[in-house]
């Protein structure tokens, strides 16, 4: 009775038409009503982020249509799964544009992700919203970045580590996953720290894979680099799942904030959700929107997220913030423009103002990215952050960092006449140096 | 109506409680109630600061508080209390004699934020304080923080402190802080250079901190002589960290040994290529996360034995999925290896997204029970519990199912049927039970690797991708059919990782392994323990 192969790829792919069929969300057309792509991964590695970015999406377009929609049409969300797969992204990107006729997608996660699309929105004109901290360098016409540049996020945070409050740090440890964010917020970093005075001998940069579990020899190369008499701190742009590991290696090692202190870019609420937060407390991390966030507009919003999801467990974060704040803004821009043709919106976009979940309001530059606070949080011991540090006002997103040779004469600005992303302010032409 | 009364009483307690107290209680009460006025963090470090300079033991109960984040101002009244969680609400106690006060509900109250700053500022005050405490753990605690934060005037106390102190350990400990604080007073260079010595022969990374900064900061004499002391510290550490790459290279080698057992016998002695080895390592995990989930709400006595609770059942539930995939897939594509790949693959997607959908895409917290976490140091090499245990129970492992190969009926027949398998069913050996049988061994292997492993990394969906490579790697270099081949692969390749991870980073250090591999596959393609006989050939 072996290989009855034939029943079993039946079976098989019987399984997998099926199992897509339940994931693709009702993509009839109405005419009546205004679709909105949602492109983040359901499966993969980058699932344990991306799917809670889905479920937002579907919370805020369910809230507009009780709110009698848009433009008098109701909201309709089309959700693909890109499968933590890259080149599956600009697929579906395609697919959602072409084939199903979104207004505007919300999506992607990684910054590769949102290469890989990049093409397809310019060919397409459509409109991406991109809800992560990134790494910069970049400023399309198609893409609205509502999460943290660097500015927005890196330099603040080391800012507070030199401050008296922070530690006065003199010593650094730049620790990252190997792509592209860590690398290059690590050379924007570096490149500070030299102009600020700090030696080349006191920054220590290491990087690990992706998903890297074992880090007892980066923990202990840490304490080495910390036992040479000055304040020691560590900026990591450690990705995703590494992290638990990570800090349960501190932790286990006795590694404490108080001696050297962890600065976390990309641990946010959900990934210590995973976590025994006890031997962390004081570990920091800085955001836009920490879930302990006092303000009204927060707890509305955490109220509101806890009745969709079903479940009082399920903690929010900084991206969460950045796709309420996108949707908002598209929704501005879209009433203000009267109609969702994207070239319109595009051009609607710049200088809408929503309020955001931290008590004040973002605005969307001419370079495509928003204005927001800077709040550094430390770890507590029930899972949450507590801000001990806020930037005075509102840090407006620089796409070009300053402290790059490469970059630092560019500047973006899509309004017209110069309707320019990489402006070349030395030699006065469109279509600069870029280090990507 | 009923505040008011609620505030009447508490005001009586308090008053009953300051009734036999000294005028140096009232002041230090009044330097408590200051916190509550206290608006940033420089302010409440101020009122830290004046506590501390009281000297009085007993602010220890609200410093300490108030450095685990406990210390509550209620806004009814700005008093403040120490809080411990009770129910829903927080229970008050009194800041001096902890004494229960009141209970209140959480938005009643403010917590005192502190950050890292107040935290070293309290435990630098508290190091002063408790030199004197009953407890020798906490003696050589402020021992411990008064050599990271030397101060000329900390001698003096501690000076008091060795003549009163019995226990040799803790005296000891206390004269290095005192000959740190020596080093930055204005004592005479004799003084100095007798207390470089001292802290030289520590030999350990704070007394290379110290030291570090001394150098910086003198000249002559003592300058030289910590630059000496540097040298001799740095070569003796050399030595130790030598030893600690060889501790973290088996301790990598266990993990690796742990996630590949399992498959030393599915891949290794049935040659089926199972690509959902993995998730049999993450069902164990998620048996222990579920165990885990049980014992925390209905029998929280039990915790520190959860692990051990969830290793049966971590074994059945992989070992029945394992059964249960045999007979439904496998046992129909024996022999035509690439379609078992891709079938294997397809189960390993499925069995993801099964556990996606009933636990969510996120992570599962595991805790560790108590005995598996912190460290403890053996001469300047620290190593931590959780490592220890998990290669304990990795040799553990390898010996029982070594054990059951060798030397019961079952694994008798196992082994016959792998040899040769026509043979053996000519000699009565039911022989697609015993495949059925020996599947489930591995798979049940791998769940008990995943209790383990739940405990040094991430409890979620993916899991097991991060290990079918290494697993993989491991049973092909060992040699495919030999588990003693799985066990040496596994400490090399994980003592050759970690010599190389310093040196070269983690990335390439890796890429030069895999170099290595394929470099030594194509001299040895069979791997290090090459089975032999005909069966091989066949």
């Amino acid at each position: 009775m072996r290989g009855n192969f034939s029943t079993i790829t039946k079976m098989f792919s019987a399984g997998v038409v099926a199992a897509g069929l339940a994931m693709s969300a009702p993509a009839k057309a109405a005419d009546d009503t205004i679709k909105v792509g949602i492109l983040h991964s359901l499966s993969g590695t980058m699932a344990i982020s991306e799917t809670t970015l889905k479920d937002v999406m579907l919370m805020l377009i369910e809230e507009q249509n009780a709110k009698g929609g848009l433009l008098g049409k109701k909201l309709e969300a089309v959700v693909v799964d890109p499968a933590s797969n890259w080149p599956l992204f600009a697929e579906k990107a395609r697919e959602l544009i072409s084939k199903d006729k979104v207004a505007a997608v919300f999506g992607c996660w990684t910054s590769v992700s949102r290469k890989s699309v990049l093409p397809v929105f310019s060919e397409l004109d459509n409109i991406l919203f991109y809800p992560v901290q990134y790494e910069g360098e970049e400023s399309e016409r198609n893409v609205f970045y509502t999460g943290a540049a660097p500015n927005q996020q890196a330099i603040p945070a080391v800012d507070y580590l030199m401050s008296a409050d922070g530690g006065s740090v003199k010593r650094w440890v730049l620790e990252g996953t190997d792509y592209v964010y860590p690398r290059t917020t690590n050379k924007i970093l570096e490149a500070y720290l030299k102009a600020k005075g700090v030696p080349a001998e006191d920054i220590m940069v290491n990087y690990t894979p992706f998903g890297f579990s074992d880090w007892q020899t980066e923990v202990s190369a840490i304490k080495k680099f910390g036992s040479a008499g000055k304040k020691t701190a560590v900026v990591s742009t450690v990705n995703g799942d590494a992290n638990v590991p990570f800090y349960k290696e501190l932790g286990n090692q006795g590694v404490k904030a108080e001696d050297i202190p962890v600065m976390a870019f990309s641990v946010g609420e959900e990934e210590l959700a995973g976590l025994d937060t006890g031997p962390l407390v004081g570990h920091l991390a800085a955001w836009n929107y920490f879930e302990s966030v006092d303000t009204p507009e927060n707890k509305k919003f955490i109220d509101d997220w806890h009745k969709f999801i079903k479940s009082d467990k399920r903690t929010t974060n900084d991206p969460m913030e950045a796709h309420y704040i996108g949707f908002n803004m598209w929704v501005k821009a879209v009433e203000k423009a009267g109609t969702t043709d994207p070239d319109k919106v595009i051009d609607a976009m710049v200088g809408v103002s929503v309020p955001n979940l931290t008590g004040g309001y973002s605005t969307m530059m001419p370079n495509h990215h928003i204005t927001k606070p800077v709040l550094i949080g430390e770890i507590q011991a029930d899972g949450q952050f507590e801000t001990v540090s806020q930037t005075p006002g509102l840090v407006m997103g620089d796409e070009w960092s300053d402290y790059l040779p490469d970059s630092k004469d560019l500047i973006s600005d899509w309004r017209a006449p110069l309707s320019c992303g990489n402006f070349n302010v030395a030699t006065g032409k469109c279509g600069g140096k870029g280090t990507n | 109506m009923i505040l008011i009364r609620a505030i009447g009483l508490t005001l009586l307690l308090v008053i009953a409680s300051l009734l036999p107290s000294s005028a140096a209680e009232a002041d230090l009460r009044a330097t408590i109630a200051k916190f509550a006025t206290a608006t940033n963090f420089s302010g409440t470090e101020a009122v830290v600061r004046e506590l501390a300079a009281s000297g009085d033991p007993a602010v220890e109960r609200p410093l300490s508080a108030l450095a685990d984040g406990n210390l509550y101002i209620r806004k009814s009244d700005s008093q403040v209390f120490v809080g411990k969680e009770a129910g829903d609400g927080i229970e008050l106690l009194d800041p001096l004699s902890g004494e229960k006060a009141a209970d209140a509900a959480k938005t009643d109250l403010t917590k005192i934020k502190v950050n890292n700053g107040l935290r070293r500022t309290i435990r630098d005050a508290l190091g002063t304080l408790t030199l004197r405490a009953k407890d020798a753990g906490v003696r050589l605690a402020a021992a411990a923080t008064m050599f990271k934060t030397p101060d000329a005037a900390n001698i003096e106390p501690l000076d008091a402190a060795i003549a009163a102190e019995t226990e040799p350990g803790v005296k000891a400990l206390f004269e290095q802080a005192r000959a740190a604080s020596v080093l930055v007073s204005d004592k005479p260079e004799a003084d100095k250079l007798a207390a470089i010595s001292l802290i030289a022969a520590r030999g350990d990374r704070d007394a290379l901190s110290l030291l570090t900064s001394v150098e910086a900061s003198s000249q002559g004499p003592v300058k030289d002589a910590a630059t000496a002391a540097i040298g001799t510290i740095n070569s003796t550490l050399a030595l130790w960290d030598a030893g600690q790459n060889i501790w973290y290279g088996i301790s990598l080698g266990s993990v690796l040994l742990l996630a590949a057992i399992g498959l030393a016998i599915t891949f290794g002695v049935m040659g089926v290529i199972n690509m959902a080895h993995g998730e049999m390592v993450m069902l164990g995990a998620y048996t222990t996360f579920v165990v885990q989930q049980v014992i925390r709400t209905s029998f929280p006595g039990l915790f520190d034995w959860s692990l051990v609770i969830a290793l049966p059942l971590a074994f059945l539930v992989a070992a029945l999925v394992g059964l249960a995939i045999e007979r439904g897939l496998i046992r129909f594509l024996y022999g035509r290896p690439l379609e078992t790949l891709l079938a294997t693959w397809g189960v390993s997607l499925i069995l993801q997204q099964a556990v996606r959908t009933i636990f969510g895409p996120t992570n599962q917290e595991v805790g560790n029970p108590s005995w598996m976490s912190g460290s403890f140091d053996i001469g300047q090499l620290a190593v931590t519990w959780n490592r220890l245990w998990i290669l304990v129970f990795a040799l553990l492992v390898f010996g029982v199912l070594l054990y059951v190969m060798k030397r019961t009926p079952w694994g008798l027949q196992m082994r016959a049927v792998t040899a040769n398998r026509r043979m053996a069913a000519s000699m009565g050996i039911r022989t697609p039970w015993v495949d059925a049988l020996t599947f489930a061994l591995g798979s049940g292997i791998a769940g008990i690797a995943g209790v383990a492993l739940s405990q040094i990394d991430n409890v979620s969906p993916n899991l097991g991708r991060g290990y079918i490579i290494d697993s993989f790697m491991v049973v092909v270099f060992g040699g495919v059919g030999n588990l003693w081949g799985t066990l040496v692969g596994a400490f090399s390749l994980g003592i050759v990782n970690k010599f190389l991870e310093p040196y070269a980073g983690a990335v390439l250090g890796k890429i030069v392994v895999l170099v290595l591999i394929i470099l030594f596959i194509q001299k040895r393609p069979r791997g290090l323990f090459a089975l032999k006989g005909r069966a091989v050939e066949a």
